[in-house]
């Protein structure tokens, strides 16, 4: 290289300021748009660290894989149920009516290249969506993270819940196979009993009487577009509530209800998140890679006429049709109407009112504890035991009705009369969920009498004295029990990376104040 | 003029600074060379696995090998970066304070004064443009709901209580062949539909012909069964016929137990006994099956006496009993 080119080059960077190509780019930016100071707090903003906060992340890192599976799908499925005979590559199929939906749904799992990984990715990708919401929304139910100013984004969740379960279902329903068109009749079947209004609903909605063509292009245009597009709304606004109202904290050293203890977004948070959103990517290839799931191309195309041995929906349908298995069948019949209670009450009512307890708890609970203030400490779970009790049954309630979407087949597994099954979840459903919710009320207020829970238990030597007295000494704490924590400290504007120019060293202007010895 | 303004950005100015000798800045790991060696390794892992991964794609290797490439790849770099994070980046802990959300007393009346007061004075003065207005809006949102509620399809009507089946409709099977009187032995079962939803030809069954008219057919005997008082000529020679539609959801009865001569609705197992005008014996269905009258016409071939004398499927609240 030449003496003028390097000349040039460090002329070139000296003009650009001490902070290179990035100075540049975000002085441009900053004459344009004003980013920097905002920008700069962004880069520090905290985040708590705990590992029951990633569990919304896991939901939210699905959804992008669900966005860009979904957009690959799309580009190859055919939205239709005008039959057709098939000639692919599956050989089994061959010769038989199908509708095109299906027929583009079998291609992409054996004629698109990559077609069956992506397919099994979008469909491992909504099962773990929707299960990661339901954790994660576990644990802010736990934590008592819905409270004031909180609640608006619990609302907004309870919303997510019950859209990503419609998605779910919906997409479920697309391919228009054997399974997922069962699926689809029972559905039909539930709109159609709320009365008064029920037959217009599913005449209007499917465009006339079941199954019509109508309803998988519908169906198509609700799953790509609508609902997508009202989650990504609603996702932007709870996690901008979430910069806006900053992160909840669990109590601990230093952290009070005014302030954030954690890593900061740049480089640490941002680090762990990107690398959290590749691991959850991985977990849902490596899913679609080694676990199959729903084999379409096994069931064959939807004839409704047809029917399949041990059909159940996915997971998160599974509570609703064990809620009807196990329904009595009341129907209610007089006046020259039908009022099908035997399908309202538990595919209809049950899920509603499900979901209005679930919007309506955090006014609930503010009723009941009357508490108006503001909370940014997390609760401990087994500090609030009635609380901890109510998601305990709530949970257990939903756990045995998922049990009892299996009714047959664990007749079947355990050689037991269906009959039995079913009056055992008939009483299970009662009990069960109020035996697990004195359970955990118990289990909570035990915890909170026992001195020193959480931390490492440490041993004692017990001393027999002359005087045949027994006494206890505690040992020191081991070495790994004890850390040095420091205070907490704003995150620094400049980290000096280059010695001084002096050659001198510069005593930061911030610094530990203090060390503290914390023994776990 | 921007030269000038800038000058001073292009200087190092004071701030708050942290040296790197700052344990707030140390790393969390306690031996940062070995975790720098194990993240090095598992960041190379990772290039080779995703490297597979376009082999395996340009290849058009089998599908899991095409997952578990860019699974192991994505994992592995994932999870490298990740423990790079929580590892060898500054720790702190940091502090952010929470600064109050809530506006002062003042600020909030301002609001609630503009809001109140304004719209106070605007509306008052014009009760009657406010009037008009928002009896045109309200208008408007009613007649946005019209596409929803009569675009979308027709109106119910009588089409949940209508089949194709009529008096003297052959039936057919999934072939569109007709039935007579040896087509089953007794204890034989089969799906027909009306002739003219199945092309015998193609093997094309229409969406009524499947979804509404479908109807199961049972041998039951070999001489004419009745299988509720009124229905005696209902089942010749042992056949009969209900709607395959469960009164509960709708899913085909598809299940038949022959030595209890039960009709089995394998989505949440009704139970129908076929010999008493398909009574449900368990689970959740409300209402018998409906019975398809049936009788020989005279080529010998079975066909129906009549339309279903009720609707079909599950209840609904137009239903009548």
């Amino acid at each position: 290289m030449s003496a003028t080119a390097a000349k040039t080059k460090r002329s070139t960077k000296a003009a650009m300021g001490p902070y290179g190509h990035v100075g540049k780019i975000v002085g441009e930016l900053d004459d344009r748009l004003g980013v920097a100071k905002g920008g700069r707090v962004f880069l520090d903003k905290i985040f708590p660290d705990h590992w029951s906060f990633m569990l919304g992340e896991i939901s939210l890192y699905s959804f992008v894989v669900l966005l860009a599976t979904g957009v690959f799908l799309s580009l190859y499925f055919v939205p239709s149920t005008n039959q057709v005979i098939y000639h692919g590559s599956y050989k089994p199929l061959d010769g038989q009516w199908v509708s095109e939906a299906y027929r583009s749904t079998v291609n992409i799992s054996f004629d698109v290249r990559g077609g069956l990984l992506v397919r099994q990715m979008h469909h491992w990708g909504a099962d773990i969506f929707t299960g990661s919401i339901v954790v994660h929304m576990g644990r802010i139910f736990l934590t008592g993270a819905f409270r004031k100013p909180r609640e608006l984004n619990w609302l907004i969740g309870v919303t997510m819940l019950i859209l990503a379960i419609f998605e779910g279902f919906i997409g479920y329903s697309l391919p228009d196979d054997l399974i997922s068109g069962t699926g689809l009749r029972i559905g039909y079947s539930i709109a159609e009993s709320i009365p008064l209004v029920g037959s217009y609903l599913v005449s209007f909605l499917w465009g006339g009487r079941f199954p019509g063509d109508i309803i998988i292009p519908r169906f198509f245009i609700i799953h790509v577009l609508i609902i997508p597009l009202v989650l990504i709304g609603l996702l932007s606004v709870h996690l901008g509530l979430l910069v806006r109202q900053k992160h909840t904290q669990f109590a601990g050293e230093g952290r009070t209800e005014d302030n954030v203890v954690g890593s900061p977004m740049f480089p640490t948070f941002m680090a762990k998140t990107t690398g959290f959103l590749f691991m959850v990517t991985a977990v849902t290839a490596l899913l679609g890679a080694f676990a199959q799931i729903n084999p379409i191309w096994q069931f064959g195309s939807y004839d409704a006429s047809k029917i399949s041995y041990a059909v159940q929906p996915d997971w998160y349908m599974g509570w609703l049709d064990g809620a009807l298995r196990i329904m009595p069948s009341w129907e209610f019949a007089g006046w020259g109407h039908t009022i099908p209670f035997e399908v309202l009450l538990p595919a209809v009512v049950f899920p509603g009112l499900i979901f209005t307890i679930a919007m309506l708890w955090p006014a609930l609970e503010r009723r009941v504890t009357g508490d108006d203030e503001l909370h940014n400490l997390l609760d401990r779970p087994r500090d609030r035991p009635k609380r901890t009790a109510a998601g305990v049954a709530m949970f257990a309630l939903l756990f045995t009705l998922f049990a009892a979407s299996s009714t047959d087949v664990l007749a079947n597994f355990f050689h037991v009369s269906l009959n039995a099954v079913l009056w055992f979840f008939r009483i299970a459903v009662f009990v069960i969920p109020i035996i697990a919710g004195l359970v955990a009320y118990q289990l909570c207020r035990e915890m909170q009498g026992v001195h020193g829970i959480g931390k490492r238990k440490r041993a004692v030597i017990v001393q027999l004295t002359a005087d045949g007295e027994y006494r206890t000494v505690p040992t020191p704490p081991r070495p790994d029990d004890e850390r040095v924590e420091m205070e907490p400290e704003p995150v620094p504007v400049r980290i000096d990376i280059e010695p001084l120019s002096n050659g001198g060293t510069r005593e930061p202007t911030s610094s530990p104040t203090g060390v503290r010895q914390v023994t776990r | 003029v921007s030269g000038s303004d800038h000058q001073p950005s292009r200087t190092r100015v004071p701030m708050p600074v942290a040296a790197l000798s700052d344990p707030h800045m140390g790393d969390a790991a306690k031996h940062p060379a070995r975790v720098e060696g194990i993240i090095a390794v598992l960041f190379l892992l990772a290039i080779v696995f995703l490297a597979l991964f376009g082999a395996a794609y340009w290849q058009n290797w089998e599908p899991w090998l095409l997952g578990g490439t860019i699974g192991v790849g994505l994992f592995l770099l994932g999870f490298g970066l990740t423990a790079w994070g929580k590892y060898l980046m500054p720790q702190g802990p940091f502090v952010e304070e929470r600064h109050p959300l809530a506006s002062t007393g003042e600020e909030r009346d301002a609001m609630a004064a503009a809001l109140v007061e304004r719209s106070a004075v605007v509306v008052k003065r014009r009760k009657m443009l406010g009037g008009l207005f928002a009896l045109g809006a309200g208008i408007f949102g009613i007649v946005a709901l019209f596409p929803l509620l009569r675009s979308l399809g027709p109106l119910p009507e009588n089409s949940l209580e209508v089949t194709d089946w009529r008096r003297n409709t052959l039936l057919v099977d999934s072939n569109g062949r007709p039935i007579r009187r040896d087509t089953l032995v007794v204890g034989g079962i089969m799906t027909v539909y009306p002739q003219h939803t199945v092309n015998p030809q193609t093997g094309f069954i229409t969406e009524n012909g499947q979804a509404i008219d479908q109807t199961v057919m049972i041998r039951v005997s070999d001489e004419d069964i009745t299988t509720k008082p009124g229905r005696e000529t209902w089942a010749p020679d042992g056949y009969v016929a209900y709607s395959k539609l469960c009164t509960h959801l709708g899913c085909p009865v598809g299940l038949y137990e022959q030595e209890l001569e039960l009709l089995v609705c394998p989505c949440h197992q009704s139970m129908f006994n076929v010999r008493n005008g398909a009574v449900p014996q368990f689970g959740p269905a409300p209402r018998p099956l409906p019975q398809l009258a049936l009788m020989y016409n005279d080529d010998g071939y079975l066909v129906a006496q009549g339309p279903y004398d009720q609707a079909v499927g599950p209840g609904f609240w137009e239903r009548t009993t």
